[in-house]
């Protein structure tokens, strides 16, 4: 790779082209191209606008209620005796997750550009009821594109979506998760670009978004500083969070990777174990290759196609990555490691008993490394953890896995 | 440097006719049945052949070939197969252009390098990459034209006249227009309309135009043609093959007929074309 091993700062990019070193990208039918450079150009606009950015921190304080809280998980800490361990509750947020500052920022977007008709894929639903939710708050007709197998195993979700007038489309294509959903949002983008305003939900995808994701929800990881700062006095010792397609984990990460203190890492989901292919762990090992419009690591075969990977957690279930995720990687910034399904549901259930907080199971992955890792800290060491998600989505997964059904 | 393409359209041009560009997917329904499909295809009348490489998420397909791919795929087709099914059918046929049509990661797997090297030793004459915009092109494109393969591009009705010169500015062989804004197998609503953009694109360019998604008739085939240098019919075709398949994706004794009759009536309308074009300019 045509890069310095070391950058002078890790939060200069993407280049002109989209590019993080050589991920990222605009791999792009043409018909979409003159609409995503037409996105980056009201992009870079609104940056700098100053109404734009008045009118996006009114709705996070007033419609979100940012900023999110940041709780010292005593109970937590104590039982695991090491690291003091923080929880950034981005599960508090309005609709139950991170997924809403992005959807807030973006609904804006589509406004100034004069869309009228809103579509979005979704996985675990959180984006799905996030962008039906500012749909809603902002009067604009909304499509959910969600995969058969989510539609099942999100249930809560999809009543949500349609409680709030979007209207959700079952994708049966491939294993029907969240990369066969986005496929079907793409071909309904690239039908309707005339009108159509396509709410990606993660850091991935075509330039601009990746970069613009990132921006949306760097409030997670500004608020987290500025917050830590007033708690203890100094900077975290270990950030830490769930990745799928990884736009929580870019907002956490993203204020804090140029200062060389704190560590940085990053949950994959590690399914039945990486023996096997049933998994998302596109970091630890897949490929870099081209899906979606940008060029990023995936779970690939020797000819190229994609993988269908398996998660218990519908929102990690995606065989590829954010393409900042992969240069993070690539540079050795930031750690990338798997946790195990099983890891996942027993961190899942420690939460809940220990500190009364049902997490989704995203962040339960998050939960299951800090786990590993805080005993083996010292107690005046701090990890701050991104609760990006509440579990109410996932307590029927849960309990039918646990038998606790009746 | 002259690939079959230019060579092709050259004579098409002399005959005063548009050409029929034909698209069906490599290894569909299986190597040994695709072979022959494709070397059915010049007979029937195609004058150019589309050959699809299967790809696991084809974004800007719709149904008919998204099953097409995945048949091929269950069959264990692979873009080494796709080159082999080229490389076979150039024992019989040297003069009918060739055109790799598909998505980009299977050739970044490959590498570039390597592709093109075996591509053109397969006898391919040209590569249309649906997810290569003019932005990307020093992925492939670029290598592409200094390896003597002709690139392909699609225009559509979202390239402006702005835009337009960008996205010719690489393009070799023809440029291939998008009837509409959506994927393959859609109904074309307004042949006029076409044939405006395709006037439009001839301001900017000398290459030869074909128009392709949403082309399922001989009539259709003809009203574009009178104004398009070639006429794209993919999804009709992969249809009609899909339909005479057993319950199993096996194909029948009717499976390359069905190819053929169709193919047949398919070039009876773009040889009307011009024809149809004269009557009306007379009266």
């Amino acid at each position: 790779m045509n890069q310095p091993s070391t950058p002078n700062s890790f939060r200069t990019g993407p280049d002109e082209q989209g590019m993080f070193g050589i991920f990222g990208g605009r791999f792009v039918a043409e018909t979409l191209m003159p609409l995503i450079l037409e996105l980056e150009e009201e992009w870079t606009r609104a940056k700098t606008d100053g109404s734009f950015k008045a009118e996006l921190e009114a709705l996070n304080t007033h419609y979100t209620g940012r900023p999110s809280p940041l709780y010292f998980a005593e109970r937590l800490s104590a039982h695991l005796g090491g690291a003091k361990i923080y929880f950034k509750r981005d599960e508090l947020n309005h609709t139950g997750s991170h997924k809403i500052n992005n959807c807030i920022g973006q609904i804006l977007l589509a406004k100034r550009m004069g869309k009228t008709r809103i579509i979005a894929e979704t996985g675990a639903g959180q984006h799905g009821v996030a962008t039906a939710t500012v749909a809603a708050r902002f009067g604009f007709p909304c499509e959910v594109y969600m995969g058969a197998t989510d539609v099942e195993r999100q249930a809560p979700n999809v009543f949500r979506m349609k409680l709030l007038g979007a209207k959700v489309n079952p994708v049966s294509a491939g294993n029907g998760t969240l990369k066969d959903a986005m496929n079907e949002a793409l071909r309904d983008w690239v039908t309707n670009v005339d009108d159509t305003y396509y709410l990606i939900g993660t850091a991935a995808g075509p330039h601009p978004y990746p970069e613009m994701v990132r921006d949306f929800q760097s409030v997670i990881g500004r608020e987290t500083r500025e917050q830590l700062m007033a708690a203890e006095g100094r900077l975290p010792d270990m950030v830490v969070a769930a990745v799928g397609g990884g736009s929580n984990a870019i907002g956490l990460f993203h204020p804090f990777l140029d200062d060389a203190s704190v560590k940085i890492v990053g949950v994959e989901a590690g399914g039945r174990g990486l023996e096997g292919e049933e998994h998302c762990a596109s970091l630890t090992s897949g490929t870099p290759g081209v899906l979606h419009g940008n060029r990023t690591y995936l779970l690939q075969d020797d000819d190229g196609q994609i993988k269908e990977g398996h998660s218990i957690s519908a929102g990690l279930d995606y065989p590829g990555i954010g393409p900042e995720h992969s240069w993070l990687k690539e540079t050795g910034r930031v750690d990338y490691v798997p946790i195990r399904d099983d890891e996942a549901l027993e961190a899942f259930q420690l939460l809940t008993r220990l500190e009364g907080i049902i997490p989704a199971l995203e962040p339960a992955h998050a939960l299951a490394e800090v786990i590993k890792r805080a005993p083996q800290m010292s107690g005046d060491e701090i990890i701050v953890m991104n609760l990006c998600g509440r579990g109410d989505k996932d307590i029927f997964t849960v309990s039918k896995i646990l038998g606790m059904e009746s | 440097m002259t690939t079959r393409i230019d060579s092709r359209f050259a004579t098409l041009k002399a005959e005063g006719r548009p050409a029929l560009v034909t698209y069906v997917m490599g290894g569909d329904p299986d190597f040994d049945t695709s072979l022959e499909i494709l070397k059915a295809l010049p007979d029937a009348g195609a004058d150019v052949i589309e050959l699809g490489m299967p790809f696991s998420d084809p974004m800007a397909d719709g149904p008919a070939i998204q099953m097409a791919g995945r048949r091929a795929l269950k069959q264990g087709q692979s873009l080494a197969r796709t080159l082999e099914l080229a490389r076979r059918f150039r024992e019989s046929d040297d003069e009918t252009p060739i055109v790799l049509m598909g998505y980009y990661n299977p050739i970044y797997i490959y590498g570039v390098t390597r592709f093109l090297a075996d591509a053109k030793s397969a006898g391919i004459d040209g590569l249309l990459v649906v997810d290569l915009p003019p932005e990307m092109d020093e992925e492939l494109c670029l290598p592409a034209l200094e390896a003597g393969v002709n690139f392909i591009r699609l225009a559509t009705p979202t390239t402006d006249d702005k835009r337009l010169p960008a996205v010719l500015k690489n393009t070799s062989g023809f440029v291939y227009y998008v009837s509409m804004t959506g994927i393959t197998g859609s109904a074309i609503s307004d042949t006029s309309k076409v044939n405006e953009a395709v006037k439009r694109i001839k301001s900017h360019t000398d290459l030869p135009v074909c128009v392709g998604f949403g082309v399922q008739s001989a009539a259709q085939a003809q009203a574009i043609g009178q104004s398009a240098d070639g006429v794209v019919v993919g999804t009709a075709i992969v249809r009609a093959m899909a339909a005479s398949l057993d319950a199993e994706d096996s194909p029948t004794a009717g499976t390359v007929t069905a190819v053929r009759a169709l193919v047949s009536e398919l070039a009876g309308g773009v040889r009307a074309a011009r024809l149809a074009s004269v009557d009306e300019d007379a009266i």
